[in-house]
């Protein structure tokens, strides 16, 4: 059963990419809808599935290990719903792995190099050790400020000129390469704030769903046990 | 009697692959060729420093005891290893051991092991939680002569274990994500296991039916008793642990392009009871709750049977146990009746949950995230928390902010508490005469419990 006029919110292979509470994001934006009075609906779709719809709203991919990973582009390629829902403006996010599935190419830690989905200009390799932390960037875009999150990922990212990162590291490891944590084009977004990133960036959250509903969003009253949590992380980043 | 230093002693993952990699290249050469005279002499050698190991390792023990330094357990275990190397594998000649694994209930099984098998005889257990090399040790020192034991393993130690000496039984209860920033994924503990039942061809296996991990860990093994008590999280073994296939609902049968299915049981445990091998039936109610603790009793009878102690007898003991280090109790906490959980990932805190779903007593939840319990609270928004709606809740330890913050998207109410006490003190909860329900994570669990024995 389908509601035409909820945003619809897929939570893209959770089977495949979802190690590390990645349900959370799709929480958190069903929620900021629902609290303003939209409706919303969270598809789940799992490898199960014959291709990925290219009728939601947003899309929200997870971290994975490797083997999850190459399993998860083998899946969204089939069919190319992601490209085409993309190219009709649907807002993407895509944690740790999903960074690095929809980047242009990934390198695994067996050294070999695979086909992202290509939808962002980034690419990855492996690093010389897992970051593991807290980790907190500035963002440069519109209205997201202070970005805080918890990474976990072997992969070292570039992003080329296609893109533009999606913060600053003040503290953590991010990309790897330069300062840069994530990339932004378009309506895509990726970032190493893994899992429930959207729980601690609320700004974040409500930027893809301004992107999604296609107006300005009414302003939520902050509650303030995030507003503490924010700042307790950023002390422990250091 | 404390247990502080169970999960802090994990090395890093990247330290484990090697710890766990086969110690020798060549496992068929397992002898060498040595005068007559050199051998004896080496042996009496050994033995004397077996001797002089046991007795540092005790004088360790009492003198940390004396000192008050804790139970003394690992300290005594660490010395006796240090001055023989060669320890674990002779204090097990002629025992039986039963060992018991997997993500979930480890000590819980293993102290209801432990009473099943003084049916048959003394038994020496870990069950307060060392459960690596040096913490066997200890335990099997402490009662040199005791003809039975109980030892609880950490998942990715049982290799280490098997390579030294084969036990009698190998428990596997269940597999599932628990503290990813430092441990391997499920993958590798998974793979970590299926090597260490390799290594133990001679062993006893009871392993989980329903856990498509555990399956894939036990299937080759060429002695294995299944156990069913049903898969309450799916969520890790959504796709086949062998080949990636995408399994789907995992109740009832199940079965992989690649051959791996789910094996017939040849115990069954639910709601209405017990079904044994024999075709036999019984009612099994326990003191301790829920379909958790009656499948990791379905799993200590079936560690018996394999022993032959009879049911019966085991059955008696096992429904003796009241708590399990400190897990399960009812206390008294400033003037409340409190029930002490323990839940430390997504798959306990389901089990949690579906316990204190059965009444609506107030809620007080501790999440700390030391390194013992991971530094990665993530996995707060894979536990559907909507189940609280409409609940009294309190939250309180070293990461309550991450806790509210979960909590007021699934639209649950909650007070915010300092720590424990000032939450039995809250508004929330203030001078209700209830009782009251703590589910706290691992090191929160163990500083509780640890407070509530200085009493
Ligand atoms: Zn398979």
């Amino acid at each position: 059963m389908t509601d035409d006029s909820a945003i619809r919110i897929a939570l893209v292979v959770p089977d495949l990419l979802g190690t590390y509470g990645d349900r959370g994001n799709a929480l958190v934006l069903a929620q900021r809808l629902r609290w303003r009075g939209y409706r919303a609906e969270i598809v789940t779709v799992l490898s199960s599935a014959e291709t990925l719809p290219d009728s939601c709203d947003i899309y929200l991919l997870g971290g994975g290990e490797d083997v999850a990973q190459q399993a998860a582009v083998n899946f969204l390629a089939r069919g190319d719903g992601l490209r085409r829902a993309v190219n009709a403006g649907a807002v993407v996010l895509g944690v740790c792995g999903g960074l690095q599935v929809l980047g242009t190419s990934f390198t695994t830690g067996d050294g070999a190099t695979h086909h992202g989905l290509g939808l962002i200009d980034i690419s990855t390799e492996p690093g010389p050790n897992r970051a593991i932390g807290e980790l907190s960037t500035r963002s440069e875009e519109h209205g997201l400020g202070l970005l805080t999150g918890f990474e976990n990922h072997l992969g070292r990212s570039t992003v080329g000129p296609a893109a533009r990162p999606l913060g600053r590291v003040l503290h953590g490891i991010g990309n790897g390469s330069e300062d840069t944590e994530g990339a932004v084009s378009g309506r895509v977004v990726c970032t190493y704030l893994h899992g429930p990133a959207l729980a601690r960036n609320p700004a974040l959250a409500d930027t893809m769903l301004s992107w999604a509903v296609g107006e300005p969003l009414s302003e939520l009253a902050p509650f303030p046990e995030l507003t503490e949590l924010r700042t307790e992380r950023a002390r422990a980043a250091g | 009697m404390t247990n502080t230093t169970r999960r802090s002693e994990r090395s890093e993952p990247t330290g484990q692959s090697q710890q766990d990699a086969p110690s020798a290249p060549d496992p068929g050469q397992r002898w060498r060729v040595v005068s007559a005279r050199r051998a004896r002499r080496a042996d009496v050698l050994s033995r004397l420093r077996t001797g002089t190991a046991l007795a540092a390792g005790r004088l360790a023990t009492t003198t940390s005891r004396s000192l008050r330094l804790g139970s003394g357990g690992i300290i005594g275990g660490r010395v006796a290893l240090a001055l023989q190397p060669d320890l674990l594998t002779r204090l097990v000649v002629d025992k039986r051991i039963v060992v018991i694994t997997g993500t979930n209930g480890k000590t819980t099984t293993t102290h209801m092991v432990a009473q099943a098998l003084r049916a048959g005889g003394a038994s020496v257990s870990n069950a307060t939680g060392a459960n690596m090399l040096d913490g066997h040790v200890a335990a099997l020192m402490a009662e040199p002569r005791a003809p039975y034991a109980s030892l609880e393993v950490d998942e990715l130690h049982l290799a280490q274990l098997t390579d030294r000496f084969q036990p009698s039984v190998i428990l596997l209860l269940n597999l599932s994500r628990d503290q990813l920033d430092r441990v391997g994924e499920i993958r590798s503990v998974e793979a970590s296991l299926r090597r260490a039942l390799r290594q133990a061809p001679g062993a006893r296996v009871v392993a989980n039916a329903d856990d498509p991990n555990i399956v894939s860990v036990a299937a080759d093994h060429p002695h294995v008793t299944w156990v069913s008590g049903g898969c309450r999280w799916k969520h890790d073994a959504l796709n086949c642990p062998r080949c990636g296939a995408f399994l789907g609902e995992l109740d009832g049968a199940w079965e992989c392009v690649c051959g791996l299915r789910r094996p017939n049981a040849d115990w069954t445990v639910d709601a209405g009871g017990l079904t044994a091998p024999d075709g036999t039936s019984e009612r099994l109610s326990l003191p301790l709750p829920g379909q958790v603790n009656r499948v990791n009793a379905t799993f200590a009878l079936a560690a018996a049977a394999a022993l032959d102690i009879p049911r019966t007898e085991a059955l008696d003991r096992i429904r003796r146990l009241r708590d399990a280090s400190g897990r399960y109790e009812h206390t008294t906490m400033a003037g409340h009746d409190v029930r002490l959980l323990l839940a430390k990932n997504p798959a306990s805190w389901l089990e949690m949950l579906d316990l204190v779903a059965e009444n609506d007593r107030p809620l007080i939840l501790v999440v700390n995230s030391r390194q013992a319990d991971g530094h990665d609270v993530s996995w707060l928004w894979d536990i559907e928390f909507e189940r609280l709606v409409g609940r009294k809740v309190v939250v309180t330890g070293e990461r309550a902010l991450d806790l509210a913050v979960r909590l007021r998207y699934a639209e649950v109410n909650c007070e915010i508490a300092t720590n424990v006490q000032r939450a039995l003190h809250s508004a929330t909860i203030g001078d209700s005469a209830d009782s009251v329900e703590i589910i706290a994570n691992y090191t929160a669990f163990r500083d509780l419990f640890a407070k509530r024995q200085q009493h």
